[in-house]
């Protein structure tokens, strides 16, 4: 069942740029990666694309996929109408460095910022801990996150209101409730998600959880839990008073 | 003269990876500083993508575990051209390195009594593998990707080294380029950890990814190190066959150890046609039997999909080319069928197997819960590579240490399942403190500018050939056709001979590839840098191959199907020479009569 398909995919770097129309064969079975692989061995040598697992697993190919951020990798043809021409485009919310590849590094510095995991004590005295799997599995779904910045790139409050210096994004909220409902976890960083990580800009619309590859919650499990965290922590009339005594 | 912008560190580690990472943890705790580059984006080497589990005698599940049954485990699997040291280093190490991931946030699937979950793989008697359904690989990396931002440690992300650098016998550094800009750099270093992982994009169906094009141990043959065990690449029993574009990734042996099964068209379960006689006491009789192990109970012994991976590739081969594969060209691997053993076993897979459950759902249309999968063998781990110092990790040359997939020694001839995860802690740690304590013994060594310069010149190259030039994907599918079809599974003296006058052929095709356009992340500039160490990889597989003229563990050899004794006492060391390729024996270290009673007492 090979047929032909036009892809038109975005070609530039910072100074500008323009889609480029190419027609190439997909056959059954094929993911939109492929055929970016076959453009790129057959027709345009230079064109730059990150990959790594080509199985979901990396979190490297993330592009917008007519028009939605998408996994290349993940994406199969026949999932796309193929009468009209597959638009690929890199991810808007980060700069481009060239054609399908975006400067991400921003997302590498805000986690350095959320302060690292702080265990209690060990629980057994060869230094090893005890652990349910209920209280596990909550914590086990963030960590499913494969850093493909996906919801980063929907994410209004970075994409439209460049917010890079105050908020950290769906990923990090993420990361952040990972911490923070870690069973042995016993730092707190409430107080940088209301101060400095803007968890007051996200207005709950859901769009990140809705492109996640993983299927993380992320909007119910995570940020809402943390914002109802910080709520008790700051706004609860007993707690803000024992705040302004200690 | 080339220019490139100039860096110095105390320790340079050369892979982000598992062991990469956790040789950068060590050497930033023992207070010298340290570089890391990778060619990726941090958090994307290939130790993301592991998914069964990390092996380590924990004794959480079967108290009859311990690092004594673990080393025979791994030297069994090996067939006894192990580095015994470093098998006996790391069955009693493991344990400790795992305990410290959780310590820095690992979340690892628990047992009921609330301890790390150990789980069934092929080859180990207990079940050992620490795991997290089947994303152990994420977990660990992600563990210490997390742990090591805070640690001081600086890492040069989407970086490539192309060379290292020498000061007389002694390494000083090494020089790469950055691909966002495709600008040059040069670090200093005063001792380097080479983890960069494998080379199975040598091959053309193989589970692993573009990185891995074999250039850490191209980097050590060209610096002068000795090359160990290049003969012995693993092939995965059960990779995905169709359709065609998925065609290689890997389906995690953990779909075994969860009861999974194996039938060819027949239906029959093939695999207890042929058990080698080293497993004969250790393995199930019956399919009930064999069902009984993979749920826990400790009387029963594993059934004979989980003998080593080696064998059960080639038995595998073996149905397909009798006539009794599946459409696709594989043979079935059913998991669906415990449906009649489990109540919910529908979302039992579902929680033990997320990962291949989704795979198989939006890559194949196959729903794992309901059908039967079809597999076939992929390349995947390398065996071979850099030859280490069993305690420290360093290789022949002065200053240049390797851990993980890229040293060699600790696997032998076939690496078991999970015994990867744990050689990345277990090396990569005494890698990265040797190192360390290396670079504190020893000031810089110098720099011979002409090296870089070359280097710069020769990559440069490339876009003076331009389009005019040979296409370097063109000679990369080639290679890996080549590769595959003459040095894979099953081999045989006349096709590697011919192999060898491919891979010359397609050197001097390697030598004018061209590309047109800029440096700026440009991926048929980087292709063209790889090639070369391909080539090296591929010629000492290929000659390695040729010399040991057995059949053991990973090398099917036809025109020798048979182990050889003597060989059983040789590895195969490759070096540079002066006028080529150097491929020679080198006798096993003798083993110290007390290891050589606890393998006794295992058999
Ligand atoms: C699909 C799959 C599943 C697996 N499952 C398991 C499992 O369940 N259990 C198990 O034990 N093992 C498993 N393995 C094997 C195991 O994952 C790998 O062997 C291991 O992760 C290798 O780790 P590493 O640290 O040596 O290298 P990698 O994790 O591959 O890291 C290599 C690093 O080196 C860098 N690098 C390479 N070349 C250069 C260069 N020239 N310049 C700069 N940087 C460079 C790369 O960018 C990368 O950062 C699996 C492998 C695959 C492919
Ligand atoms: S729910 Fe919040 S974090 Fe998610 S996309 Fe909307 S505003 Fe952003
Ligand atoms: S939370 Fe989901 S979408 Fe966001 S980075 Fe992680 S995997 Fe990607
Ligand atoms: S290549 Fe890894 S997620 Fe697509």
């Amino acid at each position: 069942m090979a047929r032909p398909a036009l892809f038109r995919i975005w070609r530039g770097n910072p100074e500008g740029g323009a889609f480029q129309d190419f027609k190439t064969e997909v056959d059954a079975g094929m993911v939109v990666l492929d055929a970016v692989h076959r453009i790129q061995a057959a027709q345009a040598p230079d064109l730059a694309v990150r990959w790594n697992c080509k199985a979901g697993k990396c979190g490297s190919c993330s592009a917008e996929i007519n028009g939605m951020p998408r996994l290349m990798c993940m994406t199969r043809m026949g999932q796309l109408n193929l009468d009209m021409p597959v638009v690929i485009e890199p991810m808007h919310a980060f700069p481009l460095i060239r054609d399908l590849v975006t400067d991400v590094s921003w997302n590498f510095q805000v986690k350095k910022k959320i302060k690292k995991f702080k265990p209690r004590t060990p629980d057994a005295p060869d230094g090893t801990w005890r652990m349910r799997q209920a209280d596990v599995d909550r914590v086990q779904e963030f960590r499913k996150c494969i850093e493909c910045f996906l919801c980063q790139d929907v994410c209004h409050v970075l994409r439209e209101h460049r917010k890079y210096d105050e908020f950290i994004g769906p990923r990090y909220f993420v990361y952040t409730a990972a911490l923070e409902m870690h069973p042995l976890d016993t730092e707190s960083r409430i107080a940088g998600l209301k101060n400095d990580h803007g968890v007051g800009y996200c207005n709950i619309t859901t769009c990140c959880r809705q492109v996640c590859p993983e299927s993380i919650t992320i909007t119910e499990n995570a940020i809402i839990p943390l914002k109802e965290r910080v709520v008790d922590e700051y706004f609860d009339p007993f707690r803000k008073l024992l705040r302004i005594i200690r | 003269m080339a220019e490139y912008q100039t860096l110095s560190y105390d320790v340079l580690v050369i892979g982000a990876g598992g062991a990469g990472l956790r040789a950068a943890v060590e050497a930033a705790a023992s207070g010298v500083k340290v570089g890391v580059v990778c060619k990726s984006l941090l958090g994307k080497a290939h130790t993301v993508m592991a998914e069964g589990g990390i092996a380590a005698a924990l004794a959480n599940v079967d108290d009859r575990d311990n690092w004594r049954v673990h080393f025979a485990d791994t030297m069994r699997g090996g067939q006894y051209v192990n580095n015994w040291r470093m098998a006996e280093l790391h069955a009693r190490e493991a344990p400790q390195r795992v305990r410290e991931l959780e310590a820095w946030g690992a979340l690892f699937d628990r047992t009921g009594d609330g301890r790390i979950l150990q789980r069934n793989f092929g080859g180990h008697r207990y079940p050992r593998l620490a795991h997290v359904g089947d994303r152990t690989g994420l977990e660990m990396i992600r563990t210490l990707q997390d742990h090591g931002i805070h640690s001081g440690m600086q890492v040069h992300m989407e970086c490539t080294v192309l060379e290292l650098l020498l000061d007389g016998g002694r390494v000083a550094g090494a020089f790469g380029y950055d691909r966002e800009k495709g600008h040059f750099l040069l670090w200093k270093a005063k001792a380097v950890v080479l983890a960069t992982g494998g080379i199975g994009r040598a091959f053309k169906i193989t589970s692993n990814s573009w990185e891995y094009t074999g250039d850490g141990h191209a980097l050590a043959y060209r610096a002068g190190a000795d090359l160990l065990d290049m003969e012995f690449v693993q092939f995965h029993p059960t990779g995905m066959v169709w359709p065609p574009s998925v065609c290689g990734i890997l389906v995690t042996e953990g779909v075994r150890g969860e009861g999974g099964v194996l039938r060819n068209s027949l239906g029959k379960r093939f695999m207890f046609d042929d058990i080698p006689d080293a497993y004969k006491n250790q393995t199930a009789d019956t399919e009930e039997e064999g069902w009984r192990y993979t749920q826990g109970d400790k009387n029963a012994r594993r059934p004979p999909e989980l003998l080593t991976r080696d064998h059960v590739a080639r038995c595998i081969n073996r149905e397909v080319k009798a006539g009794r594969g599946s459409p696709h060209g594989g043979v079935f691997l059913d998991i669906a069928w415990i449906k009649e053993r489990l109540p919910n076993a529908a979302a039992h897979i579902q929680r033990k197997l997320p990962s291949m459950y989704h795979q198989f759902k939006q890559l194949a249309d196959v729903d794992i819960t309901k059908e039967a999968m079809e597999v076939g063998p992929t390349t995947h781990y390398m065996m071979g590579g850099v030859r280490v110092d069993g305690d420290t990790q360093m290789s022949s040359v002065a200053g240049l240490y390797a851990a993980g997939e890229v040293a060699a020694g600790l696997h032998g001839a076939n690496r078991l399942g999970g015994n990867s995860l744990s050689d990345l802690l277990v090396f990569g740690q005494r890698a990265g403190w040797h190192a360390a304590e290396f670079a504190k013994a020893n000031s810089q060594g110098s720099i011979d500018e002409r090296i870089p310069d070359q280097a710069a010149k020769d990559s440069l190259a490339v876009f003076e050939r331009g389009e005019g030039g040979e296409n370097p994907y063109l000679i990369q599918q080639n290679l890996q056709e080549k590769m595959q079809s003459l040095v894979g599974i099953v081999r045989l003296e006349a096709e590697m001979r011919q192999a060898l006058g491919e891979i010359e052929g397609l050197k001097a095709r390697a030598s004018r590839a061209g590309v047109a356009g800029h440096r700026q992340y440009n991926n048929g500039w980087h292709t063209a840098m790889d090639l070369h160490n391909m080539m090296i990889v591929s010629e000492a597989i290929t000659r390695a191959a040729i010399l040991r003229q057995e059949s053991r563990g990973a090398q099917f050899r036809e025109d020798y199907p048979k182990p050889d004794p003597e060989w059983g006492r040789h590895n195969i060391v490759v070096r540079k020479g002066p006028d080529g390729m150097i491929v020679e024996r080198k006798p096993v270290a003798p083993l110290p009569e007390e290891l050589k009673q606890v393998i006794e007492e295992m058999k």
